[in-house]
């Protein structure tokens, strides 16, 4: 029997999300676990794999379209059935019998919003104006709230709600070179993914609403870095610093608990495991993968755990609940050759540790001058949650498990 | 002295107050309306409607005058101008008395007096026979209207000097008629009195009739004005008056340089914009600001004191009955905690109805590209159209400006026979912000002039089907 494939809640919480791309054609048969598309969310590309086996009948978005959790995306197929069983289906399903947008709708009427109609029947109100604004300057209807009758979105809450948030260029014509000698700079513009307007929203978000401090510590790394070759010496898997840290951060959150905690508008949130998101650059952007319960988790397992994260995290394979949450994070550029920085809160989250890179200094030890080796760490702090003094509190205790390592294998 | 309390009260019965004491008795508050003169105003008694029936008599006159090529055989009509004029009173005493009726049905309490604000929330009002009575309202709303422009070398005396109001009701067809404004009063008067059979001449300080309407329309207009005999004489100035003979001698003064015109005439209709209203209501009493004749408002119709509000022409341009009664509306809404949108310029249809009609809305051609717009414009002759070819009324077109990039319909302009009535068209595509391509998918009536506007639409995209 045909049957309607709809747009799964990739996310929690997401109401929309963006068809990136099909992965089977129409007409394609189909095998159990198959992918049949891929679904990018604020954060990750995920793929929809196939419950049973089958054939794409049609598809009823385009690639690249954003559409509503819930709302039919394709027709599956059964073997053996035909065209003639697709629209059965779609006029039996009504909504959406009406968009055939498998044919790409002609350009002059291309109304991305065609299926925003969603299978609950809650249909986005706005003008085709509104509608074809939003789409050539990248603003999300669906967050809008229409001053038109009825709530309507029209013109004036599109053009509002760009003057708010600067947004998106229009989407580039195709890069023509600027005119010779015209004086004026040539460059591109590509449209930004939800990925990047995620991050761009959230980070201008924190960074202008949290009351951010900063206090760095310099830890001595002779210790950790002699346990960590000794280790490695042995072990089949390399332990990296990074992943010390990260074990570090766990039991330092362990022994200052009042520092493992997170801030909403009503209440403070006493976390009540170490779940320590790392931060993790991607062609796409930054994503946060997270450690759960490293305060319990052993330095190997840590390490282990980071590893596959980190990898997946590049390939755009993370599922939701492993970058959604956490109660701490890390941002480390040591690797990069950074000596200090200081990073931007992630929300509800009330801290995040910059680390920079271990590096030779003098230092100077009992009234000598000596050559040592040296980390910066920045934590950087939401003040609303946590007071200078705890602050420092939990920065001593992390430079004493980074500084004592041993005690940190306990 | 009596003393009554509102929760709203407007000064003035015009197009724009009373249709703002209906929606404020619609929203439930205490309502009264304040009118020294007539209800419904200027528009009502000696505007919009007064002339609409003189110009439909008009109609009748070229219409019989011209049956001969629609096949009827008919005697040369002779127009009786005091039937004419009886005619148009009736049409308006029948409106008044409508007007009267529709703030009775919704509870609104009528005043008959001069009010003047005393500040603080209170109205004196001053009957005919000087007695007082004071009343108190929450929210104040001055809807007083406006008057002709007077010019200082002819001073309206109601004998040879006209305004409008005389124009309405003319003792008898003057010989020769000089026009001072070509805007849609003067042109308004000009189809009709050429019509009746005077002789007609119309000047105007702008470069082109009807100033304010897309440049192609203006040239439309001049032509055909000119084919039925009406002298017309733009970018002059009025520069001197003199009665010679019981008549007048008129010097125009080309802006451009050049020689002097001169001009006779036995009555000077001037129709050269309008005053605001705005004397003896006690504004001194209040911090309600003044420029130029016209009361200062925001996008809310609020004036600088607080509980008191201002629209329609006292308010400043558009002078339009539709832009009053709009305000109107928008303004009660707002202080009833509704959130209406603040009127928007573009969306304010204009019309003249003259022979040929003119309508349009949005920006013109023009206006659109200085404000930096890349334009995409379509146009589509009525002599192209099938409904048009079989009335015989084939002069006109139809003209759309549509913003290139986000198929916005910026303006839209008509000329010819009806286009005041398919002007709401356009008007309602705007409000309802549809683009370029819901105006191309909807099915248009056959045979039908709005066909001219399916077509106009289509060619600025290059896809029109019959030219």
């Amino acid at each position: 029997m045909a049957t309607l494939l709809r747009m799964p809640e990739v996310a929690a919480n997401a109401t929309h999300a963006t068809l990136a791309a099909w992965s089977k054609k129409e007409g394609e048969p189909i095998a159990v676990g198959d992918c049949l598309a891929e679904v990018e969310t604020d954060k990750a590309i995920v793929e929809i794999s196939a419950d049973g086996a089958g054939v794409m009948g049609q598809w009823l978005v385009p690639a690249g379209q954003e559409v509503e959790v819930g709302a039919p995306i394709a027709v599956l197929l059964a073997a053996g059935e035909v065209a003639a069983d697709v629209q059965a289906l779609l006029q039996a399903a009504g909504a959406v019998a009406t968009a055939p947008a498998a044919e790409a709708a002609p350009a002059v009427s291309s109304t991305p919003a065609a299926a925003a109609a969603s299978a609950s029947g809650d249909r986005l109100r706005a003008s085709p104006l509104a509608r074809r604004l939003a789409a050539q300057r990248g603003v999300d209807l669906s967050r809008l709230q229409g001053s038109g009758p009825g709530g309507r979105i029209v013109r004036i809450d599109v053009e509002r709600a760009q003057a708010v948030a600067p947004a998106p260029a229009p989407v580039a014509a195709p890069p023509a070179a600027a005119p010779a000698g015209s004086g004026a700079s040539a460059f591109t513009e590509v449209p930004h993914s939800s990925m990047r307007r995620t991050i761009a929203r959230r980070l201008a978000e924190s960074k202008s609403t949290i009351p951010h401090f900063y206090l760095t510590v310099e830890c001595r790394m002779e210790r950790l870095l002699a346990l960590r070759a000794e280790i490695n010496a042995a072990a089949s898997r390399k332990i990296s610093v990074n992943d010390f840290i990260v074990r570090a951060v766990a039991v330092a959150l362990r022994e200052v608990p009042q520092a493992n905690v997170g801030w909403t508008d009503t209440a403070m949130r006493q976390y009540a495991q170490a779940d320590v998101a790392v931060a993790v650059s991607t062609d796409t952007g930054l994503i946060t993968p997270i450690v759960r319960a490293a305060d319990r988790k052993t330095l190997s397992q840590i390490s282990a755990e980071i590893a596959d994260l980190a990898a997946r995290a590049r390939a755009g394979q993370l599922r939701p609940e492993e970058y959604q949450g956490g109660s701490f994070s890390v941002s480390n550029l040591g690797m990069h050759g950074v000596g200090a920085f200081s990073a931007i809160i992630n929300p509800p989250q009330a801290a995040i540790l910059a680390v920079g890179a271990s590096q030779q200094k003098p230092v100077v030890e009992n009234g000598e001058l000596q050559v040592g080796t040296v980390m910066a760490c920045t934590l950087s702090v939401d003040h609303r949650a946590i007071d200078g003094a705890l602050a420092a509190q939990w920065l001593a205790a992390f430079q004493r498990a980074i500084e004592a390592p041993l005690s940190m294998l306990i | 002295m009596s003393e009554h309390t509102f929760d709203l009260l407007v000064i003035g019965g015009g197009p724009g107050g009373y249709v703002a004491a209906i929606r404020a008795a619609q929203l439930g508050m205490k309502t009264a309306l304040v009118e020294k003169a007539q209800l419904g105003g200027v528009c009502l008694n000696w505007g919009c409607i007064p002339t609409k029936a003189l110009l439909r008599s008009a109609d009748v006159l070229r219409m019989v005058r011209g049956a001969a090529q629609f096949g009827v055989k008919a005697q040369p009509p002779e127009a009786d101008l005091p039937a004419m004029v009886a005619r148009s009173r009736a049409v308006a005493a029948q409106l008044n008395k409508g007007v009267t009726g529709l703030l009775k049905k919704n509870g609104v309490q009528v005043f008959t007096g001069h009010a003047r604000l005393q500040g603080g929330g209170t109205v004196a009002v001053t009957g005919e026979g000087g007695a007082t009575q004071v009343l108190r309202a929450a929210h104040i709303v001055l809807a007083t209207g406006a008057r002709a422009r007077q010019l200082p070398q002819l001073p309206a005396d109601g004998q040879s000097v006209w305004t409008y109001r005389e124009a309405l009701t003319p003792p008898a067809c003057p010989k020769r008629l000089l026009i001072v404004g070509a805007g849609a009063i003067g042109i308004e008067f000009a189809s009709f009195y050429r019509a009746v059979g005077a002789e007609v001449t119309v000047v105007e300080m702008a470069p082109r009739v009807l100033p304010l309407e897309d440049e192609e329309i203006s040239a439309q207009v001049a032509a055909s004005l000119q084919k039925d005999g009406i002298q017309v004489h733009t970018q002059v100035a009025l520069e001197q008056a003199t009665r010679v003979g019981g008549a007048w001698q008129l010097t125009l003064r080309p802006q451009g340089g050049g020689s002097a015109l001169q001009a006779q005439a036995n009555v000077v209709l001037v129709a050269a914009g309008i005053v605001g209203n705005v004397e003896d209501l006690g504004l001194d009493k209040t911090r309600v600001q003044v420029e130029k004749t016209h009361i200062v408002t925001d996008a809310q119709c609020r004036t600088a004191e607080p509980g008191v509000y201002a629209i329609g022409d006292v308010a400043g341009p558009p002078w339009l009955a539709h832009k009053a009664s709009h305000e109107g509306v928008l303004c009660v809404e707002h202080i009833a905690g509704l959130h209406p949108h603040a009127l928007d310029p573009r969306r304010v249809p204009a019309c003249t109805y003259s022979h040929p009609q003119v309508a349009s809305v949005g920006w013109t051609e023009a206006q659109a590209r200085a404000a930096g717009r890349a334009v995409k414009v379509g146009k589509f002759p009525f002599s192209a159209n099938g409904k048009a070819i079989a009335m015989g009324e084939t002069k006109g077109f139809a003209k759309v400006v549509f913003d290139a990039a986000s198929g916005e319909l910026l303006g839209a302009h008509m000329v010819g026979e009806e286009v005041t009535e398919m002007i709401q068209g356009f008007a309602i595509a705007q409000s309802l912000e549809t683009t370029e391509a819901e105006l191309m998918a909807t099915i248009v009536p056959h045979p039908t002039v709005s066909e001219s506007m399916h077509e106009a639409v289509l060619a600025a995209y290059g896809r029109a089907l019959h030219i």
